[in-house]
């Protein structure tokens, strides 16, 4: 029996519920006489700072030192592509951007410290609004540009067109254990850290940078994370570079844990967007002709904000063919947290645009929103805006006639009519969206993995690979590709924490790519070895090497068997390796980032959900009814874990669009810095009614095992709740356009609701 | 279990003896665990509100006990004193996963894991909660959160559990629970008092005017994880029988200032609807079990949820210091901006509503999300009819919409002597718009607040 395509719980599910599985934060105690930092931080989102006196913080009892910029021995400096992320800045970009820190034996030690320590500022104005910034000409880098045909002259002949604005809110992670680092002096003269990262090599990299000492010297290691979703793939790296800095400077143990609040006031989130558009369409409600901005609200330092725009400009056309199409995306920026890194990368926020679009055009021909959907449904041969054809293009109509029967779509649209012909103070929605997202990271270097297996005498295996486990379930999945691909049972097999000193040069695990990359350089890594057993279990069982069979720990062949552990015995004896390392590339994808043409992704991951809300129009609450679901994973690796990166995945692009909301105040400080005022979903937000299928007969040739990234595709289909409150807010009203900024919250919601009415009595 | 009988500065863990240790009064119990070991127990917010932090207090319950999950970020470790806790590293000591860990495991109720102890034991306490019946109760996780699974296999689990297993943890619930005894805690960092009755509360507080009341912290927990606020001397009214008294009488019900909620809700049978709609609306069962109604009013917080209710329902004020109990009307209790008429060395001693409840009584709560969330807006109004079915009495009462909760006294009086009808409506919500400036803030804005103010009046009568 095969491992891979049980459904099996999380590898790790028996330490997580039992609470002894170690995270970051809970390896402190064995770490005696660690230091613990906290940071100075601005009062101002926007200032010089003009001198530092810090002799007073060390004369608070407790704190041991204190770290400035005279303390760096290499550079100064944690921003990955561009340095542009000062550790210690002579000029604050944001509100609370730490400008020095403080160590102490305590934690409130060294929070004493910080407060003790005297700085001058000089205040500036700062840019807080998109809209200011864009005035003010403040951008991180010239604007990028994705265009197909003649979209000017498309549009003008157009029979219909519409313009607008929509304004898309960010998202904080919030992943549950919040960003924490601890660094020490090896016993050989480095540095090594654990890490809650999402990019232990990069980590490393920028550890040697602000160290000043060669990548051989770090050490970086991740047991696990407590979530991550995007937020440590590169934001993990600066508390990693104060907490090994100051191992160095004291010699000591060096502990850096954001508090939430910290977290929240001092990490990058999801990108808020404005977007603006007008759209050609024909009387069928057929696309013509696009133009579309979008202003990407980066923050304070560049990051990754490019190929997050560069995503949210492919992603515009979700699964929609875009005849003549023009689009610019602007990276802003602005005096607040360095956005970075989300689930769905920017993906999200092009494809909320086309659907909010597709509504309106609907709404205008009053045509059923769901028919003009699939009226621009993409179809087979037909190429994306950059270039790439459009892999599968059939599935999309597949997986939208199959979701709209078993979801019963055309009588529940009826009942919700009904419902809403009966009801003044409260109307439902129903809506069906589709997602087509593409695969791979777009910068095609990124898309190799390493992996090296050990096997040793008693048959017992380690497996090391570059990818880091945040829950997505990658270390599971690397448990079963590894168990089949020995033939050995899951218990001989332990997959060990993330490590520079293991692979090198890794990528972050993120883009959805864990599995399809790591997964595939351990079955390289498994087929070496299996060369290296097969002729040595081929001469125990007295039969040619291709006739062995490695199963479950069992090497097989005709009638005979020998244990596994036995042929490694067997070969260790005949002096054979019994370790090896596999890698991995993604064979044909390209693109030029300075036309954006190309092959940026291997394949696209497809699926569509329908979701009914209802709206209670006296205050804008709403509640989601029931959600189904039909995903395309592929062949399906382990269906516990797919199913719940579907789920999961939804209900945190429902919490986007929805009611996590961000507050900037008008000096720039993060009004909405804690769990008491950003909401996250809670269970009461789970659909009464929450049906999740796979799609079957949908193996993916030439990926691992015939599966699909399914990590950050599930996240978009949450737009299905966005338009289906859409649709309620309608019929407020006399089912005209609804426009409706994100997030959806109740505020926005009740207010959508007072316009619908009012222009249903102006009518 | 249960055989380790804590004293005065111990306190029992895991069925183990713990020495208190000497340290800043305002450690809380989630600190301390992390710092010696005990990593099960996560820190997710340090203020109430993902439950990653969660243990079980033993509470009394009858004659026997109670599993309370309580977030361990909001206990501050001297109360602990005399009292019994059980962490998630309890669970498994025999090696044996209890049932709510299987069923999470089982289940796929677990991702990154970080959030999986919390809800693991306040599915245990929900499984182990006594006279329960049937299926665990997923409102039980109401103060849990979880940013992996998207809950669908949390419920699962959660439906999935029956009755608890006859075990050792079963067993401990049929002896008693360790009782709320006096203590005295002082350490160079600072002072915690738990006095025994109202009297030595009074006369404590008469010598220390500035001690810090300590109800159930989660207000005064939350200041002091995330504002840094210290104070020298802490005051904890946890062991005041005075303070935890519950009557239901014929002409009004008195509820004890530093009852939890949650005992509140087991207590008040014949809560009227209005009651029975506020209470899964305030906070989260974690919140629940330690947040008190003294605390509630005692820190006037304009967006506290108890105010309006209990302004609609005509609540008095039980006010005891050095010189007795005095009376005063809810109404007239807040002064301004978080100011109160309590004097120096004054306590809420309880709350007094009188009956009968009005004939018709409504609350409701606006905001970002639905359950476990604070206010934008609350409203709670209440009216009386004459025999002729006009309006006799109409309290119509806010929280969210000015410096305090209060209630607008103009509209309430342009209702008086009317029929209860849309006009009615109409004309009450445009004295309303004249009598209220709401703030602008991260939670609505002005426009929203107001507007609220106004439609839930409407939502009131439609749902009359
Ligand atoms: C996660 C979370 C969710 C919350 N949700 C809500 C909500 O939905 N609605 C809501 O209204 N509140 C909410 N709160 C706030 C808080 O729970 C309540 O205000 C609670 O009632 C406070 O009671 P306590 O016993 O914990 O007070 P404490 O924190 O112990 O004390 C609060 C204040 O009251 C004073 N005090 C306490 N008892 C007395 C007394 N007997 N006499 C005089 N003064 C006294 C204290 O000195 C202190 O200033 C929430 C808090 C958290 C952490
Ligand atoms: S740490 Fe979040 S509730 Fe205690
Ligand atoms: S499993 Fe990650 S937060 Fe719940």
């Amino acid at each position: 029996m095969k491992s891979a395509g049980q459904p099996m719980a999380h590898e790790s599910a028996g330490g997580h519920v039992t609470g002894s599985a170690l995270y970051t934060d809970d390896l402190l105690s064995r770490f005696p006489g660690v230091l613990h930092a906290w940071p100075v931080m601005s009062p101002f989102a926007y200032a010089a700072v003009l001198t530092i006196d810090t002799a007073p913080a060390l004369a608070v009892a407790g704190v041991v030192a204190t770290l400035t910029s005279s303390d760096v021995p290499g550079e100064g400096d944690t921003g990955p592509n561009r340095h542009d992320e000062p550790l210690f800045p002579t000029e604050v970009l944001f509100h609370s951007q730490p400008v020095m820190w403080v160590l102490g034996e305590s934690l409130e030690a060294a929070r004493l410290g910080t407060a003790a320590v005297l700085v001058r500022y000089e205040e500036r104005t700062p840019l807080v609004s998109i809209e200011s910034a864009i005035q003010a000409d403040s951008f991180h880098s010239p604007p990028l540009r994705l265009s197909r045909g003649d979209r000017a002259s498309a549009l003008a002949q157009s029979a219909h067109r519409l313009k607008g604005e929509i304004h898309i809110g960010g998202q904080e992670h919030f992943y549950l254990e919040t960003q924490a680092a601890i660094a020490w002096l090896d016993e050989s003269g480095g540095v090594a850290l654990h890490s809650s990262t999402q990019h232990p090599s990069e980590t490393q990299e920028i550890v040697a940078r602000v160290l000043g000492v060669a990548k051989h010297q770090v050490t970086v290691e991740c047991l696990r994370m407590g979530g991550a979703f995007g937020g440590k793939e590169v934001q993990a790296n600066t508390w990693a570079a104060v907490a090994a800095l100051g191992a160095q400077k004291t010699g000591r143990p060096v502990s850096v844990r954001l508090p939430r609040r910290l977290d929240m006031m001092l990490t990058g989130k999801r990108h808020p967007f404005l977007t603006k558009f007008e759209v050609g369409f024909a009387a069928d409600g057929k696309l013509e002709a696009l133009h579309l901005a979008l202003y990407a609200d980066a923050g304070w330092s560049l990051d990754l904000s490019e190929p997050i725009v560069w995503r949210a400009m492919f992603h515009a056309d979700n699964c929609y063919f875009l005849p003549a199409v023009d689009i610019t995306g602007y990276v802003v920026k602005t005096h607040k947290t360095s956005q970075t890194a989300f689930r769905g990368f920017g993906g999200p926020q092009g494809m909320l645009v086309i659907e909010d679009i597709l509504d309106r055009i609907a709404r205008t021909l009053q045509l059923p929103p769901e028919l003009v959907r699939q009226r621009n449904f993409y179809v087979e041969g037909q190429t994306t805006h950059y270039g790439q054809t459009v892999k599968d293009a059939s599935r999309i109509e597949r997986i939208w006639n199959e979701l709209k029967s078993t979801s019963n779509f055309v009588a529940r649209q009826q009942q919700v009519a009904e419902f809403n012909e009966q009801n003044e103070h409260h109307k439902r929605g129903i809506a069906i969206t589709p997602v087509k997202f593409g695969i791979s990271f777009t910068a095609t270097l990124f898309n190799q993995a390493g992996a090296t297996i050990l096997i040793y005498r008693d048959g017992s295996v380690q497996v090391n690979h570059g990818g880091t486990e945040m829950g997505q379930g990658l270390q599971t999945k690397i448990l079963q590709i590894a168990a089949d691909g020995l033939g050995v049972e899951l218990g001989a097999i332990r997959i060990m924490p993330t490590s520079t000193g293991k692979v090198p040069n890794t990528s972050a695990t993120a883009a959805s790519s864990g599995t399809d990359l790591n997964g595939a350089a351990v079955l390289d890594a498994c087929a070496k070895l299996r060369a290296v057993l097969a002729p040595v279990a081929a001469s125990m069982l007295n039969c040619l090497p291709d006739e062995v069979h490695f199963e479950q720990g069992i090497v097989l062949a005709a009638q005979q068997k020998a244990t596994f552990a036995e042929v490694v015995e067997a070969a260790y004896r005949q002096r054979l390796p019994l370790f090896a390392s596999g890698f991995y590339k993604t064979p044909e994808i390209h693109y030029d980032p300075k036309t954006g043409q190309g092959h940026p992704f291997y394949y696209y991951a497809y699926g569509a959900a329908v979701a009914e809300v209802e709206v209670d129009g006296f205050t804008g609450d709403m509640r989601t009814l029931r959600v189904d679901i039909l995903e395309d994973a592929g062949n399906s690796i382990s269906p516990i874990v797919d199913r719940g990166q579907i789920e999961g995945g939804f209900i945190q692009g429902a919490g986007w669009l929805t009611l996590e909301e961000l507050v900037w105040d008008a000096k720039g400080r993060l009004a909405t810095n804690g769990a008491s005022t950003y909401k996250l979903p809670s269970w009461m937000e789970l659909p009464e009614v929450f049906n999740v299928g796979i799609l079957e007969r949908a193996a993916e040739p030439g990926v691992v095992l015939g599966s699909k990234a399914v990590g950050e595709p599930p996240l978009m289909l949450a737009l299905s709740v966005r338009e289906a409150i859409r649709g309620a807010i309608a019929a407020f009203g006399d089912g005209g356009i609804v426009e409706l900024d994100s997030p959806a919250t109740p505020e926005r919601i009740y207010f959508a609701c007072s316009k619908a009415r009012g222009q249903a009595e102006d009518a | 279990m249960g055989s380790n009988i804590a004293g005065l500065m111990d306190f029992v863990l895991n069925n183990r003896r713990i020495q208190l240790p000497q340290c800043r009064p305002q450690t809380t119990l989630l600190e301390w665990l992390r710092s010696n070991g005990l990593t099960g127990s996560k820190e997710g917010c340090a203020e109430g509100e993902c439950g990653a932090c969660t243990v079980l207090l033993v509470r009394p319950h009858g004659t026997g006990s109670k599993y309370v999950p309580v977030n361990s970020c909001l206990l501050f470790l001297p109360t602990l004193a005399g009292q019994e806790v059980l962490t998630i590293e309890a669970l498994n000591e025999n090696k044996q996963l209890a049932e709510a860990q299987f069923a999470m495991a089982e289940a796929g109720g677990s991702q990154c894991g970080y959030c999986t102890p919390g809800f693991v034991m306040s599915l245990f306490a929900e499984q182990y909660r006594p006279g329960r019946a049937g299926p665990c109760d997923p409102h039980s996780m109401g103060g849990n959160l979880c940013r992996c699974t998207g809950y669908r296999p949390i419920r699962d689990a959660a439906l999935s559990l029956g009755p608890a297993p006859d075990d050792s943890f079963r067993g401990r619930l049929s002896s008693p629970a360790p009782s709320m005894i006096p203590v005295s805690y002082t350490s160079i960092e600072g002072r915690l008092e738990r006095p025994g009755d109202l009297a030595q509360c009074t006369t404590f507080l008469k010598k220390y005017p500035d001690a810090k009341i300590l109800a159930g912290a989660t207000d005064l927990a939350v200041e002091s994880n995330l504002a840094y606020k210290r104070w020298p001397v802490l005051m904890s009214i946890d062991a005041v029988a005075e303070l935890q008294v519950f009557q239901d009488a014929a002409d009004h019900v008195e509820i004890g200032a530093g009852l939890p909620l949650s005992e509140i809700e087991f207590l008040w049978e014949h809560a009227p609807l209005v009651a029975r709609e506020w209470l899964p609306l305030f906070a989260s069962i974690l919140i629940r079990n330690r947040a008190t109604l003294g605390g509630n009013l005692g820190t006037a917080s304009p967006i506290g949820d108890a105010a309006p209710m209990l302004l609609a329902l005509d609540a008095e004020l039980k006010l005891g210091g050095a010189n007795g109990i005095r009376r005063v009307k809810l109404q007239d209790f807040f002064l301004g901006y978080r100011k109160t008429q309590l004097e120096p060395g004054e306590l809420i001693v309880s709350i007094i509503i009188p009956k009968p409840f009005p004939n018709q009584a409504r609350f409701y709560k606006v905001a970002k999300r639905r359950m476990d969330d604070i206010s934008t807006v609350a409203a709670c109004f209440a009216v009386n009819f004459d025999a002729d079915g006009r309006i006799a009495q109409a309290r119509l009462a806010y929280g969210g919409v000015a410096a305090v909760p209060i209630r607008v006294t103009e509209a309430e009086q342009s209702l008086l002597g009317k029929r209860w009808d849309e006009l009615a409506v109409k004309q009450a919500q445009a004295i309303i718009a004249s009598e209220l400036k709401p703030l602008s803030d991260h939670r609505g804005s002005s426009a929203y607040r107001l507007a609220m103010a106004q439609t839930l009046l409407k939502k009131f009568w439609c749902e009359r």
